[in-house]
C-alpha cells in the first residue's frame, strides 16, 4: 500500500499549482467569469500547451494520463485555483464519450481537443431528467441520409462555447430505459440547433439547447446504435471524480482561509480561535474534509473495477463531497462572519462553487439512494 | 391550555385578511412571491398604505400613532402579511429606533422624529457595527468629541443595511474611553446630509447591494441629537436588541417559504414522479416542517408568557437561532430541489420588467441567490454564536 502519487503526477500537480499561483489570481478569474463565455480562451490555450488537457486522456487517444488519479490530482489543483476553464465539459464529458465510442475518424477530433483548438460540450441532461443518466426523451430518428434529432437539453455546461456538441438522444425504448440511447456529434452551428447561453451563480457558463429537426449524416453517430449508456455512465463517473476532487481543493482553501482568520481576527481582546465553541467546529471541518478526501481517493483508485464497485465508490465520493462541501462552505462563512458575505472577500467565490458542485451530476440524496440501490443489486 | 385562537383573535385575523385583500397591490404581492428585487419605491408604497390604515407602527403605543396591539395580535398581523405576499416593513425606524426614542428620547425628539417615520419623511439606517467591532460591538471606536453645542464625529460604520436609501442614521459612538468599554458609548441621531459623511456600497457575494460602509470625517452633530444621557448608549442599544421579540423567529416568512418549497416539490420531477413523493426528499421536508410547527408554538408561548419581559434577552436569542436555522434549512432544501436548475443565474431576471422566458422552471431564478444571501441571517443582529452565549449565561453557565 502506498498513498503517495507517482513522480509524474506529483510533477503535474506542482506545475499546475505554480502556474495558477503565478497567472491566475482570483481577480483575473472573476473578470473572465464575467466575460461573454465565462472563461479565458487565452488561458485555455496556455493550459493546453502545459499538457493539462492531455493529462485527462490516455496514450491511445493522444494524451498521457486519463486514469482516475490523473483526474483527481488535476481537478484538486483546479479547485484550489477556482479555475473556470472548460476541462470538465470538453475533456472529461465530451472528450470522454468520443474516446469511448468514437471510430478512428471521430477520434481525430480529440487531437484538436487536447491542443485546445476545439471545444466540446455534452448535451445530455434534460429539463426533467434531474440527475438520472438514463432519462433521455430527446429523439433521434433514422432517415435515408442519416438522423433527425429533436429535443431540449438543459444546463449544458459550456454549451455556449462548444464547437461540437455531443448530443444524447433516444433511438428506441421508453424514457428511462438504459437501452436505446445513442450519442451524436452535432456541430454547434448546425441548422436547427438553438443555443441560449447564460452565467451560473458560481461563475461558470451553461446553456439551454433546443434541437428542432436537426438533420445529421450517418457519420454523426457515436458507437453502435442505441448502446451509448455504459459509456455515458462511465463519463459521468469520471465527471463525478473530477467534481469531488475539485471540491476537495475548494474545501482545503476554505479551511486554510478560516484557520487563518480564526488566528488573526480579534474580538473581546483575543483571536476568535481561542473560543472553544469555534475550535471544536474547526476540528470537525478538518476531520470531515479528510473523510471526503479518502472517499475521493477510493473512487479514483476503483475507477477500473467492475461496474458496481466503481459506481458505489463514485457515489460515496460525490455524496461526501456534497455533504462535507456544504458543511465547510457554511461553517467557513459563519466563522468569518459578515466579511465572508462580501464580493470583495475571496472566500465567498470558493463557497459558491463548492455548494454548486452538489447540484451537478447528483446531489447528496441522489448518491445516497443510488449507493443503496447498487448495494441491493450486488447482494 | 387551548391551542386555538380566541374568537377575538380570529375576528382580528379576519379583519387583517380583509384589509390585505383590499389594499395590498397585486403587482407588489406578485413581486414578493416571485422573489423579485424590491426597490425603495415598493417599500415606500407599502408603508404609505399601512400608514393610511394606522397599522404601520404595529408595535408602538397608541399615543404615538401605534396600534396598541398585544404581542399575539402583532404576530397574527405579521403572519397574515407574509402569507399575502406583503413586503416586510423596513425595521430601522419603526422597530429599532422608535422603541428607543419612546423609552429614552426627549419629548422634542419623540415629537420630531416619530411622525416623520410614519409619513415616510425619514428613512433611518443603523450605525452600530464597525470593521473591528462585530460580535464584540462594545469595542466600537467611532469617536464623538464635544465641541460647544456640537459633537464632532470621526470614524467608520459598516454593514449599514439600505443605507443607500437613508437620510438619517442612528449611531453608537464613543464619548469616553474611561471605565469599561460599554460605559463610554452614546446614542446619536445624525442627518446623512451633514458634510463629512460618505456612503460606500458593499456588494454581497451573490452580487446584490444591500449593505454599505459609512464614513464620518469631522461630522458636526448638534448636541440636541443625543438620545438620553451621554455614555448611556449601551443600555439603550441593549434595550433595542432585546425589545423586539415579535417576529424575530420569522414564523410567517418561514411558513411561506415551506409552502413554496412544497409547491416546487410537486412540480419538480424525479423519474417522472413529483419530487415530493421521493422518500428522501419527503423525509427532509418533514423534518423541517416538524421543527417549524413546534417553533410556531414556541414563539406564541414565549410571546404570551406573562414573565416574557423579564426574560426578553434569552427569549429573543432562542427565537432568533431557531428561526434562522429553519430558514436556512428551507433555503438549502429548495436549492437541492431544483437539481441542475439551481445553477443558472441571470441577475436581471430578478428585476421588474425582465421579459425573457425563464431558464428552467419559473420558480428557479431567485433560489440559489436566496440560499447564499440568507447565510447572513445567522451572522447579523448578533451572530447565532453570540445568541447561544446569551442563553448559556442566562442558565448560569
Amino acid at each position: 500500500m502506498d498513498f503517495n502519487h507517482s513522480d509524474d503526477r506529483t510533477m503535474l500537480k506542482d506545475m499546475v499549482s505554480r502556474f495558477l499561483a503565478d497567472n491566475y489570481p482570483l481577480a483575473v478569474r472573476n473578470r473572465s467569469a464575467e466575460s461573454t463565455e465565462g472563461f479565458s480562451r487565452d488561458i485555455w490555450q496556455q493550459f493546453a500547451e502545459l499538457g493539462l488537457i492531455g493529462a485527462l486522456f490516455d496514450e491511445q487517444h493522444g494524451g498521457f494520463g486519463g486514469a482516475g488519479f490523473d483526474i483527481s490530482v488535476l481537478f484538486e489543483a483546479l479547485g484550489r485555483g477556482l479555475v473556470n476553464e472548460p476541462f470538465l465539459a470538453s475533456a472529461i464529458l465530451g472528450g470522454g464519450l468520443i474516446a469511448q465510442l468514437g471510430n478512428d475518424v471521430q477520434k481525430d477530433i480529440l487531437t484538436e481537443v487536447i491542443s485546445g483548438k476545439t471545444l466540446l460540450a455534452l448535451a445530455h441532461g434534460e429539463p426533467e431528467s434531474r440527475f438520472d443518466p438514463a432519462q433521455v426523451t430527446c429523439r433521434a430518428s433514422q432517415t435515408d441520409s442519416g438522423w433527425t434529432i429533436d429535443g431540449h437539453k438543459a444546463v449544458v455546461l459550456n454549451g455556449d462555447s462548444a464547437d461540437i456538441l455531443v448530443v444524447t438522444a433516444r433511438v428506441s425504448g421508453g424514457d428511462w430505459d438504459e437501452d436505446g440511447i445513442s450519442a451524436f456529434l452535432v456541430p454547434a452551428g448546425q441548422s436547427g440547433v438553438e443555443i441560449r447561453g447564460y452565467p451560473t451563480i458560481d461563475g461558470l457558463h451553461a446553456a439551454e439547447i433546443h434541437l428542432s429537426s436537426v438533420e445529421m449524416g450517418g457519420d454523426a453517430l457515436l458507437g453502435p446504435i442505441g448502446k451509448a449508456f455504459p459509456a455515458i455512465e462511465l463519463a459521468v463517473a469520471r465527471a463525478n471524480i473530477a467534481l469531488a476532487s475539485e471540491a476537495i481543493g475548494l474545501m482545503d482553501v476554505c479551511r486554510d482561509m478560516t484557520l487563518d482568520y480564526l488566528q488573526t481576527r480579534k474580538q473581546f481582546g483575543v483571536p476568535i480561535g481561542k473560543f472553544q465553541a469555534l475550535q471544536h467546529r474547526m476540528a470537525t471541518v478538518l476531520m470531515e474534509i479528510e473523510q471526503a478526501r479518502s472517499a475521493c481517493i477510493n473512487a479514483a483508485g476503483r475507477l477500473d473495477l467492475p461496474r458496481v464497485q466503481r459506481e458505489q465508490a463514485v457515489s460515496t465520493a460525490k455524496a461526501l463531497a456534497g455533504r462535507v462541501g456544504r458543511l465547510v462552505a457554511e461553517e467557513a462563512i459563519q466563522m468569518h462572519g459578515g466579511i465572508a458575505m462580501t464580493w470583495e472577500f475571496d472566500l465567498g467565490h470558493y463557497a459558491k462553487r463548492l455548494i454548486m458542485i452538489d447540484n451537478q451530476f447528483g446531489d447528496v440524496d441522489y448518491h445516497l439512494a443510488r449507493f443503496a440501490e447498487l448495494s441491493r443489486t450486488a447482494a | 391550555m387551548d391551542l386555538n385562537f380566541s374568537d377575538d383573535e380570529l375576528a382580528f385575523r379576519d379583519e387583517v385578511r380583509a384589509f390585505l385583500d383590499k389594499n395590498l397591490p397585486a403587482a407588489l404581492a406578485a413581486k414578493v412571491k416571485g422573489g423579485k428585487r424590491l426597490v425603495k419605491e415598493d417599500m415606500d408604497t407599502w408603508h404609505a398604505i399601512l400608514n393610511r390604515q394606522g397599522w404601520l407602527a404595529e408595535s408602538w403605543p397608541v399615543e404615538f400613532g401605534g396600534t396598541g396591539w398585544n404581542a399575539v395580535q402583532q404576530q397574527i398581523f405579521e403572519d397574515e402579511c407574509c402569507a399575502a405576499g406583503a413586503p416586510r416593513t423596513v425595521p430601522f425606524g419603526l422597530k429599532m429606533l422608535a422603541p428607543v426614542l419612546i423609552k429614552y428620547g426627549s419629548e422634542e425628539q419623540k415629537r420630531t422624529y416619530l411622525p416623520r417615520i410614519l409619513d415616510g419623511s425619514d428613512w433611518w439606517c443603523q450605525g452600530y457595527s464597525e470593521p473591528g467591532a462585530g460580535s464584540d460591538l462594545a469595542s466600537l471606536k467611532t469617536k464623538a468629541i464635544r465641541d460647544g453645542d456640537h459633537y464632532v464625529v470621526n470614524g467608520q460604520k459598516t454593514w449599514t443595511t439600505l443605507g443607500q436609501y437613508a437620510n438619517k442614521i442612528f449611531c453608537l459612538v464613543r464619548t469616553s474611553t474611561e471605565g469599561k468599554p460599554q460605559e463610554g458609548i452614546s446614542f446619536l441621531l445624525i442627518d446623512m446630509e451633514t458634510p463629512g459623511i460618505t456612503v460606500r456600497p458593499i456588494i454581497l457575494l451573490e452580487g446584490t447591494h444591500e449593505v454599505n460602509e459609512v464614513f464620518f470625517d469631522d461630522v458636526r452633530v448638534p448636541v440636541a441629537n443625543l438620545v438620553g444621557e451621554e455614555n448611556r448608549g449601551w443600555t439603550y442599544a441593549k434595550y433595542l436588541l432585546t425589545h423586539e421579540r415579535t417576529n424575530i423567529a420569522n414564523v410567517g416568512a418561514n411558513k411561506v417559504s415551506l409552502a413554496h418549497l412544497k409547491h416546487i416539490g410537486q412540480h419538480q420531477k424525479i423519474r417522472g414522479r413529483p419530487l415530493i413523493e421521493d422518500p428522501l426528499f419527503a423525509a427532509r421536508l418533514a423534518e423541517i416542517e416538524m421543527d417549524l410547527d413546534a417553533m410556531a408554538t414556541t414563539n406564541l408561548r414565549l410571546l404570551s408568557s406573562p414573565d416574557s419581559a423579564a426574560n426578553a434577552g434569552p427569549m429573543s436569542s432562542m427565537l432568533k437561532i431557531k428561526g434562522t436555522e429553519i430558514r436556512q434549512a428551507l433555503n438549502d432544501l429548495t436549492r437541492r430541489a431544483l437539481g441542475p436548475y439551481a445553477m443558472p443565474f441571470v441577475s436581471e431576471a430578478l428585476d421588474t420588467g425582465y421579459n425573457e422566458a425563464p431558464i428552467g422552471p419559473d420558480y428557479a431564478a431567485p433560489v440559489s441567490q436566496e440560499y447564499f444571501n440568507n447565510r447572513k441571517i445567522s451572522i447579523y443582529g448578533g451572530s447565532n454564536e453570540i445568541q447561544r452565549g446569551i442563553i448559556s449565561k442566562m442558565m448560569g453557565l
